[in-house]
């Protein structure tokens, strides 16, 4: 089915073997490219490879399949899902055309709402690989993806965070404590989610009571999520622990997620499962998953895909599905992958780009690792940029230090900066119960009260009492 | 509002303390509950911003971790230390090796690169060998090898200490173990451990590598164990016992278990995802307390 592409730049013939190293070649550069041997040679074969991909029919995607239905199921379920009426509106353009239509004046959210099923994850990435970081922002602006489950989030100029309550012993007192801190400073409308030290069933279930317990001792309109694997989630389901969502890393290949212990039928299982609960009261978007590109290239399971495309295609699995969240942890993977705050700001806009471009409800994990080259400054300014870009949500980390799992991410204080600066609110119900809690004075300049909310005083006084 | 008491913390906010009392920071009430945790809470704030103080001690932790990763391994005086050890009871010097990474820049971006070594490591431990003149099936029971990796600071400050305890503790056993001359790598990863065991015909390799360092744990050291190392092995062939330092996993604590693994390894012939560290198992059935401050009555 493959065929080869050529571009002729003066008296010289570019020759690319099939589409996927057409696509690996046109794609700015990267250190995880380069360690899988896909990328382009030089800067010049970089800039031919996107002028002859921009030239690329979009119908060539439906009948060119990157890694074969036969043997990859995510293949399978984009092809299978794919909307040939949807598809209809975009189907007679290039991939140079189709960034162009993007950015017209004619494309609004509705237009991008009614074309999303007809575009795969292979369209998205091909033509965010043409497109400069205002182009990627323009458009994911018009991108409009909202899901609920306590509340409501990604409605348009909204932002909410991920609270992210860590702690290396999982201590239950530890996790509180930082708990408070984000809910005192305006965080944790997306999730209260940890990422447990200790990672099996009986600490999961722990984990989870914690939580629960604090959200309906405090009545917060907010949804909790333990991060340990889809099966250990199915087994506390099944032991009656109080689940609000089902969390799952997910990749763009079959392979990888078998890599990850899991496929698209323990997606089903788990979903059908948190369904039964029905704990959401606004919504019934009960799924988790966090992406990042070179996932694949990690698990060995890359098919000689270049790691954005593989990363696009991880969105096709998530929409399959109904998330309420969905994040790239960006520059977690280290400097192997994305090597610096250039290549990690770039890597952000794209995963945040093709996920909303699809229907995905997209945030970020705005982070990086210590052996990175990149420091608080590049994340200022991929969370302004994200901020811009209408992201869904962001992490809230006390300091933006995670002791637990040794990297940086965005901080309370962060989400609060980007707030006022953008006018970004939190999501209404959760913007509702921070100001009866009186934990903000002011919503609309998000001004933080000076004085403790007297429900959260009480056991703060208890507890100087004890000492 | 009462000014923080910061019982337990990790940077030296005492020497920034006189930024916060200028009428400009908020403080936070409840920034004594940093008892419970290490992390950043109740760190007051400037408008909703970080206050100076906490900012400059930020930027501090940030430089200790960075110079953490680009420092380079002091290999003659990590040699000396190791020669030190009393208990090793062979005369060699630890045998310096390298890498195919050259610098630091290839080992960060090639992890494939710091997996093998360099053809001059492999000449070495060849010559070594030879000169034994003498390799059965199992001449070395363990092979320890000592990597930079991504915090040289993690094992110049705690490879010695650490194999002095296990060695001491490994004494006290029955058998006795045979152990090969410790080998010290730059630019390495822990796959590296592989080559290295399998050239030095060990039955066992135990690789003391720096981990990524985060804020608060710049020179944190891993252990990863490989019964019948090769090159090639993955992942799912090694067990791991991480996070070894004075303010992590305390020396006698990461021997207790290193010595367990080893020695059920020793039994079983493998070791890897069906080898389980059970020696934790009476620890995490204590801590199934779910009650914190937040919901206490």
């Amino acid at each position: 089915m493959s065929q080869s592409y050529r571009y002729m730049l003066g008296s010289q013939t570019y020759q690319f073997r099939d589409l996927a190293d057409l696509m690996a070649k046109a794609t700015p550069q990267r250190s995880g490219d380069r360690l899988a041997g896909v990328i382009a040679q030089s800067a010049k074969e970089r800039a031919v490879a996107q002028m002859r991909l921009a030239d690329v029919p979009l119908k060539t995607f439906l009948n060119d399949a990157l890694i074969p239905y036969e043997t990859d199921e995510v293949t399978r379920l984009i092809l299978d899902e794919h909307d040939t009426n949807a598809f209809a509106y975009i189907s007679h353009l290039t991939v140079g055309d189709f960034r162009n239509w993007l950015l017209s004046d004619y494309v609004t959210p509705q237009v991008l709402a009614t074309v999303k099923m007809g575009i795969t994850p292979e369209m998205a990435a091909a033509v965010s690989k043409i497109m400069r970081n205002q182009d990627l922002i323009l458009v994911a602006k018009k991108c409009h993806v909202t899901s609920a489950f306590r509340n409501t989030i990604g409605l348009p100029g909204h932002l909410s965070t991920r609270l992210q309550p860590n702690h290396p012993t999982d201590d239950v007192n530890g996790i509180a404590a930082s708990m408070l801190d984000g809910l005192l400073y305006g965080n944790g409308d997306a999730v209260i989610g940890i990422n447990p030290a200790t990672d099996n069933v009986a600490q999961a279930i722990k984990l989870m009571k914690l939580m629960d317990d604090v959200i309906q001792k405090y009545d917060i309109p907010t949804q909790s999520c333990v991060l340990t694997h889809v099966t250990n989630t199915i087994e506390c389901i099944e032991a009656g622990a109080p689940v609000d969502l089902v969390f799952q890393s997910i990749g763009g290949t079959e392979a990888t997620n078998s890599s990850f212990g899991f496929n698209l039928q323990t997606l089903t299982e788990a979903q059908d499962a948190a369904l039964s609960l029905k704990r959401g009261t606004v919504g019934n978007n009960v799924m988790y998953f966090e992406t990042g590109q070179g996932s694949s290239l990690s698990a060995n399971a890359h098919h000689g895909l270049d790691q954005q495309t593989c990363e696009a295609r991880a969105y096709a699995v998530a929409r399959k599905f109904n998330p309420l969240l969905v994040n790239t942890v960006v520059g977690f993977i280290g400097p192997e992958y994305l090597f610096d705050g250039k290549e990690i700001t770039r890597a952000g806009l794209e995963d945040h780009f093709c996920a909303k471009l699809l229907g995905v409800p997209m945030g970020c994990d705005v982070c990086y690792t210590n052996h990175a080259e990149a420091d608080q400054n590049d994340m200022d300014n991929l969370l302004t940029l994200l901020g811009v870009a209408g992201c869904s949500f962001v992490m809230g980390i006390p300091g933006s230090d995670d002791i637990m799992l040794n990297y940086q991410t965005t901080s309370f204080h962060d989400a609060l900066y980007v707030r006022r600066v953008l006018g970004s609110r939190p999501a209404p119900e959760f913007e509702h119960w921070l100001t009866q809690m009186n934990i903000m004075k002011n919503t609309s300049d998000f001004v933080l009260s000076n004085t403790l909310p007297k429900e959260f005083a009480k056991p703060l006084y208890a507890l100087q009492g004890e000492r | 509002m009462s000014s923080p008491c910061v019982n337990k913390t990790h940077y030296p906010v005492d020497s920034l303390k006189s930024h916060k009392h200028n009428g400009n920071v908020v403080t936070n009430p409840w920034s004594d509950l940093r008892r419970f945790t290490d992390a950043r809470i109740g760190l007051g704030r400037a408008g909703i911003s970080l206050p100076t103080s906490e900012l400059l001690a930020f930027q501090l932790s940030h430089a200790q971790a960075r110079d953490a990763v680009s420092f380079p391994l002091d290999i003659d005086s990590l040699a000396d230390q190791l020669s030190n050890i009393p208990l090793l009871n062979n005369v060699t010097s630890p045998i310096k090796v390298n890498s195919q990474a050259n610098d630091r820049i290839s080992y960060l971006q090639r992890p494939d690169l710091g997996r093998k070594l360099a053809e001059s490591g492999r000449k070495i431990l060849l010559n070594y060998m030879d000169n034994q003149g003498k390799a059965t099936d199992s001449q070395y029971d363990l092979a320890i090898v000592v990597v930079d990796g991504l915090s040289s600071l993690a094992v110049q400050n705690n490879a010695q200490p650490f194999i002095n305890e296990l060695l001491s503790q490994l004494n006290k056993q029955h058998s006795a173990w045979h152990i090969a001359p410790i080998t010290i790598v730059e630019q390495g990863r822990v796959a590296i451990g592989d080559d290295i065991g399998q050239l030095l015909n060990a039955q066992l390799v135990m690789v003391l590598i720096g981990e990524r360092p985060g804020l608060s744990s710049p020179d944190s050291l891993g252990l990863y164990l490989t019964w019948a190392p090769k090159t090639g092995l993955n992942d799912a062939c090694r067990n791991c016992i991480s996070n070894i330092r004075p303010a992590g996993l305390p020396y006698a604590e990461a021997a207790k278990r290193a010595i367990y693994l080893l020695t059920e390894a020793k039994n079983l012939k493998l070791t890897g995802v069906n080898l389980k560290d059970r020696t934790q198992d009476d620890v995490i059935e204590h801590q199934q307390q779910t009650q914190n401050f937040l919901i206490a009555e």
